[in-house]
Order: structure tokens, then C-alpha cells, then sequence
């Protein structure tokens, strides 16, 4: 609270020009993929060059933005109350990612306990099963879809809205022989191992050893640049090799949605913990104040949970 | 931090100031309430007598979607941020926002948002015709191409909610005078507070329902396609996931303005401050446990059924804890019936009414007659009109004062009252007859028997409408020429930080936080 | 009474009708209440009825109590009268009782709503089956036989001219509820309804046999009726469905056991029939003639009374209608994926999707000249 520290002002930031022009930024970007992506399902010829345009506003504006940020911390403008109020802003952004996450798992988890079983039969499900998709039993992965059990396509009583077919395999834990072949172990050895030479960097940061701080930094990057190669090594072999993608049904949906969007975090936690590289290479940061450097650090903590759920429900169990 | 504003556009579109940004909120917000109610003109007005007279079927539909997202997102829900934007500062002793320029960009993310909204009445295909909870796979396989730009639009408006909502949270937190214990905070705070975390918590959710639809529609994914191993009702249970906590969303900050408004009138404190505040809490848990009462004809399992309809009874519990207060606190008051506090009794009176009628809604056999019929239409309009809106009325008459340092014109504040409060039940209450005598809802046209209450719930809709314009007038003439009223605190009976700084309320309050005992 | 004066009593007494409403059955709909939920001809529907006017009444209950203490407050506690006010604002006892007692009257209100709610549920046994599909924008009706061919299924369309609609005609009693094909069940039966969708959701509401239930594309849903009294009983599709939503209307005639045989059996007959038309061979006008109507009822909505499009692409000059026949009869009966234009093959029988594939191909300025006979289709379909 205020009377904890003897100051009687509170710094309200000066007019700023970013909220507004980062605002335009995102309408530009969302116009922009919008349009292309309804140009492609039309068949149209598309071009994502708004879509790009938006970007690099947001991207500009968002660099300054962060920049000023930075700035006003290193001359000292920001009191502990300001910091503090980062803190608490950080923290519930990641609880709203967390929500974010937690409705796939609930999708997930709505389809695998109850809407398979219900379309093979069970249940109140038994006419669905007997009336339209006769043939269909469920297991998870599910490798023949509900179409594909009642004679694809052309057999389906209902209106056509796609046409969604199993995969060839799927990708989960083959057992113990196989487990040194299987990548999720591998990823996810190198994501909780990224997390704790996260959390020796931020102690070496604390006890004020610079060089420490760099290095288990650096691990920490190669770690989570590791991870996103082999998910992408496993994304390419779905694609060409599984016969496992986005229209693979609902085993497909669930997979690519929820690692995809994982994937995606731990991009973007990477690319904040490379930033933070970056400005311990140029000197920002010390033993005391270093919010930044923190902030990255739980959201990829935060990732890394995110994928031990994800590899208990999406691959092993 | 002396310095005043800034000159011309500047100082709206570079804000950093809570009362400025609050203001952009509040006008916002009203600009979205003319929308949505235009549209909601063009449905009253082709049902005002059976036949199909002013429009087709296509574009009735996309009034109504229309109409409800707007109002929903558009008026609604940014009013009452505009409130907490200016009042919570003012309230707590804060001297801004915690996160000033984040507050900017909550903002001005609105006006792109709800362009890209609006300009898809102009795509082709027309604008979005599954009503404002888009069932799938209405709203994917079979909706027009501007769905693509309504999901990117939804996007937009849930992270400038979450981004208001983390900042309020950060002030409440952080920035409240010394002295001001959670357990003092006004009441209008705490529901803001809960507010804001049911915000942040649903959102996200209501951002993954869009996120499945954009992939089943663009990616080939089989999210609400059974074909495929998925299931249309899927999106409904993503939604109302949402969609519920959404509807607490729309009235806890409105309970907060009640409870603010009451006492100031009744001269006498707030009866049961503390269970107000558990009363609000449990509001907002439950609504998180109650969803799938919106989908009681699905064809859930009926344990599932039995669950949710024993669940959302309950909320009948803390919602009457609210109701009881308030009337306590009249009661061996010393009452007086300003603008504010007619609308407020009008509050009590009609949210309880739509409360009952939710409570009938909640009894899952007697949905099976009155779900998606008129009946349900008449339930919300009752929470959200009388509800939301009338509370909003009250707050801007109340707060008014302060913000301009003029007073409004009372006469003129009571004949909006009184022609709000006949237009709005002529309106909605017979809608409860056409719903319970059959008439579905989301229909351009109808048969005989539903036309004469029909026609009143028409006419009582341009009354209500009409009322208004003198709302505005009343607001703009305030601000123009309204009579200047500088004292701090414009109520007598009037309590709380906010009635210590002048008015209208310099640029800069409580830059040295107040002391309180 | 003259139902323009009934029209006007009922408005002026509005509210005290909702809360004197007396049950009674309701065939025809000048009768049927216009403020209050209708009690139906069902043992459900009473008391789903029962309930609901239990609950009402509870409502006003603590209503009057709620609102009498207010407005008592707002007159006896007035400034002018000069009513000083007084500072108490806690009392834990108060409290806590409108905490506790709610729980009690709730509880009372739920007993009677899971009883019934069992009911609603309890579709086993039942003395028939119907299969009831919706469709953008009608419902389909199936009574299952022992073999296909003892099958009987047809559709059931909004039979409301647009003449009524657009106010060149005046309207009729059952505007906008009246069908070309309304679905006939038995009295004094338990008929088990197994409801889906084909395209999108739709929900099979019908008032007075107290059923509504959601027709999910992909989905089987099970509700259940049990007429006690003759009659005809109007509803309409409760959830939103596109564009003509409010124009798919359902009309059950409970007849009878008799009556309801001798229907079936000349459904059955109709069928026969039809089976025997599909094997015959048609000239090419004659085939047109017959495509014109299917056109009409099936394809304008979306493709336009001229072949010019609207939600769906143009017929005219378009390049499948002026294509190679065969791709034409593809897109007819397997629809596009993945857009609006739904696969026919399993909507109109075969000797229909003949009729007006010849059709489009010969008018609208397309002038192909070829035609097809319901064989073709038939051959067409059994191939893959
Ligand atoms: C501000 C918004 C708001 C609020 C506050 C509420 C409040 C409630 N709503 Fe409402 N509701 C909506 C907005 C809201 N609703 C909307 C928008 C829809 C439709 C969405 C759509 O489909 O488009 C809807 C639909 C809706 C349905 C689905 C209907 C259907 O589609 O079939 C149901 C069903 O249970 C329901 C129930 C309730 C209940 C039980 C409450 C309770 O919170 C009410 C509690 C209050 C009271 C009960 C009165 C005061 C209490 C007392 C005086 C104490 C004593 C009372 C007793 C013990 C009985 N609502
Ligand atoms: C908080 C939200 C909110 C608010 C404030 C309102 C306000 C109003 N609503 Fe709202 N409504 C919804 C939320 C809201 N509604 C939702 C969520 C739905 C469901 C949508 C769906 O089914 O998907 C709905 C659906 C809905 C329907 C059912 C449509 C259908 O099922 O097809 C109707 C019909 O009467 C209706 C009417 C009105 C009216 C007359 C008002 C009035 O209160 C509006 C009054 C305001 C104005 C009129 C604007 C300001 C005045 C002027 C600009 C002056 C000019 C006025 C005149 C010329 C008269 N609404
Ligand atoms: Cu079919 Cu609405
Ligand atoms: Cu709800």
C-alpha cells in the first residue's frame, strides 16, 4: 500500500502516442487476415500484405513502447509501488493465458470422455450410433472417425461438412522399448530441464554473478530452440510420414490445437527470453531490479506446465 | 504532474488520464447504445404487426445478432469500465489508473473493434445472422465470409477487456489510499474487483470458442462436426462457459452502483456491507458452475440436467442477500427521490422481477416450454435494461455533478425516469405472454395470436427509445449550460473519497494520497 | 366469442388472465391462451404447467413481501415527512435468516421440478417411434417399418402462401403455422421421437404435447409424447437456423387409433406408388414441368426465382448447369462440402433430383437439352 514507501507522488506516464497507434496496428493486422484468409477459402488470390503492414505497426509501435518502458525504469522514474503494479499485471496475463489453455484441455476433455462414447453408442448416444454412424467404436487416438466407420463421404446421412479421415499412426507413448525414439520425452526433458537453468540464471542474477546469469541464460534459449525444432521435426512428420493433420478428425483437432498453440507460447517465451539476453548482454538488469527478466521467466514456467498437462493428457494417457 | 490537459485531439487520442479515458469509455459506450438500439428499432418495427413489412428475413437476422453484440460488448460492458475508470481512482484515493497507457490501449482497441464489427453489415453476405451466441455450425459451415472478421473482431474486444480488467485489478490491489482496508473499499470497488477477475477468467474462453470456429471453418479441424468425432454442442458449452460469468459480468457492477446510490439517498448507511461483498463472491463462483443452463434442450444426460438446475437455484441465495440489503437500507431511512435513487428503486423492483423469471428459466422441465421462446427475451431485458441500463441511468445522473461541476436538469431527469419506466414495461413485459403463449424468439414474422402484444411491446419500445433522446439532451445541456454546482459533495448524504475533491473534479486528484480513518 | 373482441378482452385483462389462466385444452388456436404457458393435452405438459405456476405464484409471494416492505419504507421513511434516519446497518440475525430460508422455499420448488424432470426423460417403451430431421428450412418425417419398403417418409413445408407474408392477401387463421404435410400420431400412445438435423440446429417445439428438443446435425435426440386428446396441435422451430427460421413451421394431427392406421396405410400406398413412378420414363417437358415445382420448393431460396443466385452460386449460364450432366448430378446429389449447397441425394428421391437437374439445364436461358430419368440418379448413386 501507498504508505509503505514515503513518497507522495505517483508517476502518471506522459500523453502517449503508442496505445492509439498500436491499436491501429492490430486493426490493420486483423483487416489484413481476415480478408486473406477469406480470399483463400473463396478461392480467390489473396495476398497477406495488410496483414504484414499491421504487423510491422504493432511491432514498431510495441518495440518503442517496451523501449520507453525500459527507459523510464533505468532513470529511476519507476517507484516500487509502479513495479509492483507490473507484477500484478504480469501475473494476471498469465492467469488469462492459463484460461486460455484450460478451455482446449476442457474440449479435450469434453470430446475423449463423453462425445466418444456417446457417437459409438453409449449412453444417451445410442441412437446416434444406431441411426448414423453405424460401425463406429470408439478408442483413443481415434484413428477411423465416425464418416470413415459409416462408409466416408458419400455415405454420410447428415449434410457434408468436411471430410475428416484418422491418421495412419498417431503419436503416442509407444512404450518403454521406443521411448529413446520418441520425441515428446526428448522435448520434454529439454523444456523442464529449460526451466530450472531459468531459475539458476535468475538466482545467479540474484546473487549478482553476471557471467553465471548470461550462461544459464543462454542454456535456457539453446533448450527452448531445441524444443521448437523438434516440434516442428514432429509437425513434418505427421504431415508427411503419419498422415496425422489438421482434418484428421477429432484426434487431429485436439493434437495440432493444443500443441500448436503451446508451440506458439513457447515461441513467444523464447523470443522474450532472447530479448532479455539481449539486454543482459547490454548491461540491463541488476541483482535487485530486473522485472523483465522475471516477467519472462514465469511465462515460461508457465509454458513448461502448461506442457507436463500436456503430455500426460495429449500423448500418454 | 502539475500540468492540465492537453490541446485538441491530442488529448483524447495520447490519454493517459483516468478521467479522460473514462470519459471516451462513457461516450463510447453511448454512441454503441444508439446502434444497438437502432437496430433494435428495425426489430420492433417489423414486428409490430405480422407479415413481413420493412425487412427480409436475411437482414432481420443480422439485426438481432447485431443488436445483442453490440449492446452486449459494445454499450454495456465498456460503460461500466468507463465508470471504474473514472470512479474506482476517485474511490480508493488513487491518483490514476495503475497502468495508465495500458488503460489508453483498452480502449482505443474498442473503436477498431467494433468498426471491423460494423462494417460487416456492409460484406457481402451481409453482416453475422447467428445471433449473438453463434451456435456452430450455423456460424461456421453455414455462415456468410464476414464471420471471419466478427471472430477477429471478438478477439479484439476480449483482450481489451482483459487488459482493462488487469489494470483495475492492479489499481484495486495496489493503489488504494493508506488507511483504505480491502473491508472499507465502496461496494461499487468490490463488484468491480470480482468483476474484473471473472473478466480475465472468461474471456480467454470466449477467445478459444471463436479460435475453434475460425479453425473449423479455415483449417478443416472437426471441433462441432460429429462426422469427424466432434460435436456442435461442443461450441455451445465453450460458450456458455463464458457466456454466464458474462452475464455477472453486465450486472455486478451495476449491484455496485446501487449499493452506492441507495444509502446516499436513504441518508443511513448500507445495510450489511460485509454480505454484500461474500454475496457478490458467491455470485461470481457459482456463475462458474452453472452453464449448461442455457442448454437444458440439448439432450444432456439428465443427471447433468438435475446438476445444473440444483446449481443455478442457488444463485437465487446471494442475489436475494443483495435484494433484502438494499431494502433494509430504505428502511427507517430518511428518503428523498432524486433521479439517481428513482432509478435505483426502479432497479430494485424490476431486476428482482427478471430475477424470478430466471429462477423459473433455472427449472429445467419448465425450460422445455420456455426455452428460446419470447419468454427468455422478456428474462433478459428485465436483468439488462432495468438491470444494467437503468443502474448506468443512475450513475449518470449521480456522478454527473461531479464530473462536469454542473448539476443536471431534475425535471427533465424525472421525465426521463417515468417515460423509461412505462416505455420499458410496455416493452418487455408482454413479452413474457407471446414467449409462454409460444412465440420462439429470433423470428421476423408471426402468427395472429401473438399480434396485439406484439404491437405494445412495439410501441413501448419507441417510448423508450424516444426517452432517450431527452437523456442526451439532458446530459449535453449539463455539460454546455447546466447550473454550476461546485460543492465537493453534491448529496447530502453522500459518503466516500470521491464527494472530498471539488468539482467538477480537477485533472489530477489525490496526487498525495488521503488518509483514511 | 368473436375472437377480435376475445383478442381485446384478453389484452385489457392481460395480467389477471395470466394469473386465473384455467387449464384446459386448447385444439384450436383462437382458443389458446395468449399469456400464459398452455397446460397442452399431456399428462407432461400439466405438470410441467403445474410447475410452472407454482413457481409464479411463490414469485409473487415474496414479491408482495419484498415490495411492501419497500414501498412501506420509501412512504413512511420519507425526508418530507421529516423522518430522521436511523444508523444501524448490520443485524446478524436478519441475515442469516434471508440467507437460510430461500434454501427451504427452493428446495420446495425442486422437488416437484426432478419429479418431473425424471418424467421428461423417461423415453423408454415407447408404443412407436418417428424420426424427425430438420432441414434449412423444413422437417422431415420417417415412420419406421419393418423393411424399406413398409417405410414411410416424407417432408413437411411451410404451406403459407407468399402472397399472406408479403400482405397481398390477408391472412389466414394458421398463417405461418400450417404445412403441406402435417405428421399424424395416435392418441392415448406413447410416441418416442428420435429428433436430428441434417444441416444445422434446429429444435422441434410443439406447445401442447409439451416437446422441445434440439435437432443436432450428427446427434440423436429422444423426447417423447403422449396425446390424451384429439386434435391439431401447431408449433414452430425454436432455435435460430438461417434465414427462414421463423418459416418452418410443425403440425401433429393426433387422431384417433383408426384414423391414424388408415393414414399410415395410405402413406404406404403413396409410397408404393411413387417407387412405381421412379421406374417409369418421362418426356424431357414433362420433366421440366415437374423440375419447375422442385425447383421451387427446394433450390430458390438460395439460388433465386431467376437462376441468378443469392447464398447460393447463379444457375444461370453457371458452368455446371451448362456442364457435362454427370458433374451436374454430382453436385446435386453430394452437395459441395464445406458450403451451403447440401448434398440432395438423401433430401429429394430420385425421380425429384432428375426432374430438376433436367430443369435447371433447360431454363433460366440455359439451354442444354438434355435430360435424365430417376434410373439415371439411381444408377448414378449405387455406382459409388
Ligand atoms: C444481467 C444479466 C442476467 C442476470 C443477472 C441473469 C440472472 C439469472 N438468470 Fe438469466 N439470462 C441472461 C441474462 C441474465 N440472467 C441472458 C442474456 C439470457 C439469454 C441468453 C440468450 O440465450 O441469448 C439468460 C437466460 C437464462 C436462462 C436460459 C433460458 C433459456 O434459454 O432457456 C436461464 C435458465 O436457467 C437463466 C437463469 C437465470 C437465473 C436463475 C438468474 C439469477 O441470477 C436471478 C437471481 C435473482 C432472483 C431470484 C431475484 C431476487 C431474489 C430474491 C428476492 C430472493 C428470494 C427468492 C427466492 C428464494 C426465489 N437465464
Ligand atoms: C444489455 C443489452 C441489451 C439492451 C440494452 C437491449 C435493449 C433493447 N432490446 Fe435487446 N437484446 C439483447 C440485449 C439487449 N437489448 C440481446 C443479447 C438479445 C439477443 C440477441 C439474439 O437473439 O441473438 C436481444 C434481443 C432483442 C429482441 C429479440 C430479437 C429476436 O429474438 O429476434 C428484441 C425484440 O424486441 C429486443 C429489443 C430491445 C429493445 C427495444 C431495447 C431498447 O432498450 C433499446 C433502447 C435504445 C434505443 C432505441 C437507442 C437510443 C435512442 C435513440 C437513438 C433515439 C432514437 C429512438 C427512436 C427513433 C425511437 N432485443
Ligand atoms: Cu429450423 Cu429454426
Ligand atoms: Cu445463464
Amino acid at each position: 500500500m501507498a504508505s509503505e514507501h514515503g513518497e507522495s507522488t505517483y508517476y502518471v506516464p506522459e500523453q502517449s502516442k503508442y496505445p492509439v497507434l498500436a491499436s491501429m496496428g492490430v486493426g490493420l493486422m486483423l483487416v489484413g487476415v481476415a480478408t486473406w484468409l477469406n480470399d483463400l477459402h473463396a478461392h480467390r488470390e489473396g495476398s497477406p500484405a495488410l496483414l504484414m503492414l499491421g504487423f510491422a505497426v504493432l511491432a514498431t509501435v510495441l518495440f518503442n513502447w517496451f523501449g520507453t518502458a525500459i527507459g523510464e525504469n533505468i532513470k529511476g522514474m519507476n517507484s516500487p509501488q509502479l513495479k509492483r503494479s507490473y507484477r500484478i499485471g504480469m501475473q494476471w496475463f498469465i492467469f488469462s493465458e492459463v484460461m486460455f489453455f484450460f478451455t482446449f484441455f476442457g474440449g479435450l476433455f469434453y470430446v475423449r470422455e463423453l462425445v466418444g462414447p456417446w457417437l459409438s453408442g453409449e449412453g444417451v448416444g445410442h441412437f446416434t450410433n444406431e441411426m448414423l454412424w453405424k460401425g463406429f467404436h470408439f478408442s483413443w487416438p481415434m484413428m477411423e472417425t465416425p464418416q470413415q466407420a459409416h462408409g466416408g463421404v458419400a455415405a454420410q446421412l447428415i449434410a457434408n461438412n468436411g471430410t475428416f479421415i484418422g491418421p495412419k499412426e498417431n503419436m503416442s507413448w509407444p512404450g518403454v522399448a521406443e521411448a529413446a525414439h520418441w520425441l515428446p520425452l526428448w522435448n520434454t526433458i529439454f523444456l523442464v530441464t529449460s526451466s530450472v537453468t531459468c531459475e539458476f540464471a535468475h538466482h545467479a542474477l540474484k546473487a549478482n554473478n553476471r557471467g553465471a546469469f548470461k550462461l544459464w541464460l543462454a542454456i535456457t534459449l539453446a533448450l527452448g530452440f531445441a524444443f521448437v525444432f523438434f516440434q516442428a521435426k514432429e509437425y513434418h512428420e505427421a504431415y508427411t510420414v503419419l498422415g496425422l493433420t489438421l482434418k484428421s478428425g477429432i484426434y487431429g483437432t485436439t493434437f495440432f490445437m493444443l500443441t500448436g498453440f503451446h508451440g506458439f507460447h513457447v515461441c513467444l517465451g523464447a523470443f522474450m527470453l532472447t530479448v532479455m539476453f539481449l539486454r543482459a548482454l547490454k548491461g540491463h538488469f541488476n541483482k535487485d531490479d530486473h522485472f523483465g527478466f522475471e516477467a519472462a521467466s514465469w511465462y515460461w514456467h508457465f509454458v513448461d506446465v502448461v506442457w507436463l498437462f500436456l503430455v500426460a493428457v495429449v500423448y500418454v494417457f | 504532474m502539475a500540468h492540465g490537459p492537453a490541446k485538441g485531439l491530442s488529448r483524447w487520442l495520447f490519454a493517459t488520464n483516468h478521467k479522460d479515458i473514462g470519459s471516451m469509455y462513457l461516450w463510447f459506450s453511448f454512441a454503441m447504445f444508439i446502434l444497438g438500439g437502432a437496430f433494435a428499432m428495425v426489430i420492433r418495427a417489423e414486428l409490430f404487426k405480422p407479415g413481413l413489412q420493412l425487412v427480409q428475413p436475411e437482414f432481420f437476422n443480422q439485426m438481432t445478432t447485431m443488436h445483442g453484440l453490440v449492446m452486449v460488448f459494445g454499450a454495456i460492458m465498456p460503460s461500466f469500465v468507463g465508470l471504474a475508470n473514472w470512479m474506482i481512482p476517485l474511490m480508493i484515493g488513487a491518483p490514476d489508473m495503475a497502468l495508465p497507457r495500458m488503460n489508453n490501449f483498452s480502449f482505443w482497441l474498442l473503436p477498431f473493434a467494433f468498426c471491423i464489427l460494423a462494417s460487416t453489415l456492409f460484406m457481402p453476405g451481409g453482416a453475422p445472422n447467428f445471433g449473438w451466441t453463434f451456435y456452430a455450425p450455423l456460424s461456421t459451415t453455414y455462415a456468410p465470409p464476414s464471420v471471419t472478421f466478427f471472430i477477429f473482431a471478438v478477439h479484439v474486444m476480449g483482450a481489451s477487456s482483459i487488459m482493462g480488467s488487469i489494470n483495475i485489478i492492479a489499481t484495486v490491489l495496489n493503489l488504494r489510499a493508506p488507511g483504505m482496508t480491502l473491508m472499507k473499499m465502496p461496494l461499487f470497488v468490490w463488484t468491480w474487483l470480482i468483476t474484473a477477475f471473472l473478466l480475465i477468467a472468461v474471456m480467454p474462453v470466449l477467445a478459444g470458442a471463436v479460435t475453434m470456429m475460425l479453425m473449423d471453418i479455415h483449417f478443416g479441424t472437426s471441433f462441432f462436426s460429429a462426422a469427424g468425432g466432434g460435436d456442435p454442442v461442443l461450441f455451445q458449452h465453450v460458450f456458455w462457459f463464458f457466456g454466464h460469468p458474462e452475464v455477472y459480468i453486465i450486472i455486478l457492477p451495476a449491484f455496485g452502483v446501487v449499493s452506492e446510490i441507495i444509502p446516499t439517498f436513504s441518508r443511513k448507511p448500507l445495510f450489511g456491507y460485509s454480505s454484500m461483498v461474500y454475496a457478490t463472491a458467491s455470485i461470481a463462483f457459482l456463475s462458474f458452475i452453472v452453464w449448461a443452463h442455457h442448454m437444458y434442450v440439448v439432450g444432456m444426460p439428465v443427471a447433468g440436467e438435475m446438476y445444473f438446475m440444483i446449481a443455478t437455484m442457488l444463485i437465487a441465495v446471494p442475489t436475494g442477500v443483495k435484494v433484502f440489503n438494499w431494502v433494509t437500507t430504505m428502511f427507517r431511512g430518511s428518503i428523498t427521490f432524486e433521479t439517481p435513487m428513482l432509478f435505483c428503486i426502479a432497479f430494485i423492483v424490476l431486476f428482482t422481477t427478471g430475477g424470478f423469471s430466471g429462477l423459473m428459466l433455472s427449472l429445467a422441465p419448465s425450460d422445455f416450454q420456455y426455452h428460446d421462446s419470447y419468454f427468455v427475451v422478456a428474462h433478459f431485458h428485465y436483468v439488462m435494461v432495468a438491470g444494467a441500463v437503468f443502474s448506468m441511468s443512475a450513475a449518470v445522473y449521480y456522478w454527473l455533478p461531479k464530473w462536469t461541476g454542473r448539476m443536471y436538469s431534475e425535471a427533465m431527469g424525472k421525465t426521463h425516469f417515468w417515460i423509461s419506466f412505462i416505455g420499458f414495461n410496455l416493452t418487455f413485459f408482454p413479452q413474457h405472454f407471446v414467449g409462454l403463449a409460444g412465440m420462439p424468439r429470433r423470428i421476423p414474422d408471426y402468427n395472429l395470436i401473438f399480434a396485439d402484444w406484439n404491437m405494445v411491446s412495439s410501441i413501448g419500445a419507441f417510448i423508450y427509445g424516444s426517452s432517450q433522446i431527452l437523456f442526451l439532451f439532458n446530459v449535453i445541456r449539463t455539460i454546455v449550460a447546466g447550473k454550476p454546482n461546485a460543492a465537493a459533495k453534491t448529496w447530502d448524504g453522500a459518503t466516500g473519497l470521491e464527494w472530498t475533491v471539488p468539482s467538477p473534479a480537477p485533472f489530477h486528484t489525490f496526487s498525495v494520497p488521503p488518509q483514511v480513518k | 366469442m368473436h375472437s377480435k373482441a376475445k383478442r381485446l378482452l384478453s389484452l385489457l385483462l392481460g395480467p389477471v388472465l395470466l394469473l386465473t389462466a384455467h387449464a384446459s385444452a386448447w385444439a384450436d388456436l383462437a382458443d389458446r391462451s395468449t399469456v400464459n404457458m398452455s397446460p397442452g393435452v399431456t399428462l407432461l405438459g400439466k405438470d410441467i404447467y403445474d410447475l410452472h405456476m407454482l413457481v409464479i405464484w411463490i414469485s409473487v409471494g415474496i414479491g408482495i413481501v419484498v415490495f411492501a416492505l419497500m414501498f412501506y419504507s420509501l412512504i413512511a421513511h420519507r425526508k418530507s415527512l421529516g423522518h430522521q434516519a436511523e444508523h444501524w446497518h448490520e443485524h446478524l440475525g436478519a441475515e442469516l435468516a434471508w440467507t437460510i430460508i430461500p434454501f427451504f422455499i427452493l428446495a420446495f420448488m425442486a422437488w416437484p421440478a426432478i419429479k418431473t424432470l425424471l418424467k421428461v426423460y423417461d423415453t423408454d417403451e415407447p408404443e412407436m417411434n418417428v424420426v424427425v430431421t430438420g432441414y434449412q428450412w423444413k422437417w422431415k418425417y420417417e415412420y419406421l417399418g419393418q423393411t424399406p419398403a413398409d417405410s414411410v417418409s416424407f417432408f413437411s413445408n411451410l404451406a403459407t402462401p407468399r402472397a399472406e407474408i408479403e400482405g397481398k392477401q390477408p391472412k389466414s387463421e394458421f398463417y405461418l403455422l400450417e404445412v403441406d404435410e402435417p405428421i399424424h400420431i395416435p392418441v392415448h400412445t406413447k410416441v418416442r421421437f428420435l429428433i436430428t438435423g441434417n444441416d444445422v440446429i434446429h429444435s422441434w417445439w410443439v406447445p401442447e404435447l409439451a416437446v422441445k428438443k434440439d435437432a443436432i446435425p450428427g446427434i440423436v435426440n429422444e423426447a417423447w409424447t403422449k396425446a390424451e386428446k384429439v386434435g391439431i396441435y401447431r408449433g414452430q422451430c425454436a432455435e435460430l437456423c438461417g434465414k427462414d427460421h421463423g418459416f418452418m413451421p410443425i403440425v401433429v394431427v393426433v387422431e384417433e387409433k383408426a384414423d391414424y392406421d388408415k393414414w399410415l396405410s395410405g402413406k404406404k400406398a403413396e409410397a408404393r406408388k411413387l417407387r412405381e413412378l421412379m421406374a417409369q420414363s418421362f418426356s424431357k417437358e414433362e420433366m421440366i414441368a415437374k423440375g419447375e415445382k422442385v425447383y421451387t420448393n427446394t433450390c430458390m431460396a438460395c439460388h433465386g426465382a431467376k437462376g441468378e443466385g443469392g447464398v447460393g452460386k447463379p444457375i444461370a449460364g453457371s458452368k455446371v448447369a451448362t456442364g457435362a450432366i454427370e458433374e451436374h448430378l454430382n453436385v446435386v446429389v453430394n452437395g459441395r462440402p464445406g458450403t451451403a449447397m447440401q448434398a440432395f441425394g438423401g433430401i429429394l428421391n430420385e425421380l425429384d433430383i432428375a426432374a430438376v437437374v433436367t430443369y435447371q439445364r433447360n431454363a433460366f436461358g440455359n439451354n442444354m437439352g438434355d435430360s435424365l430419368q430417376a434410373v439415371d440418379v439411381a444408377k448414378f448413386k449405387s455406382k459409388k
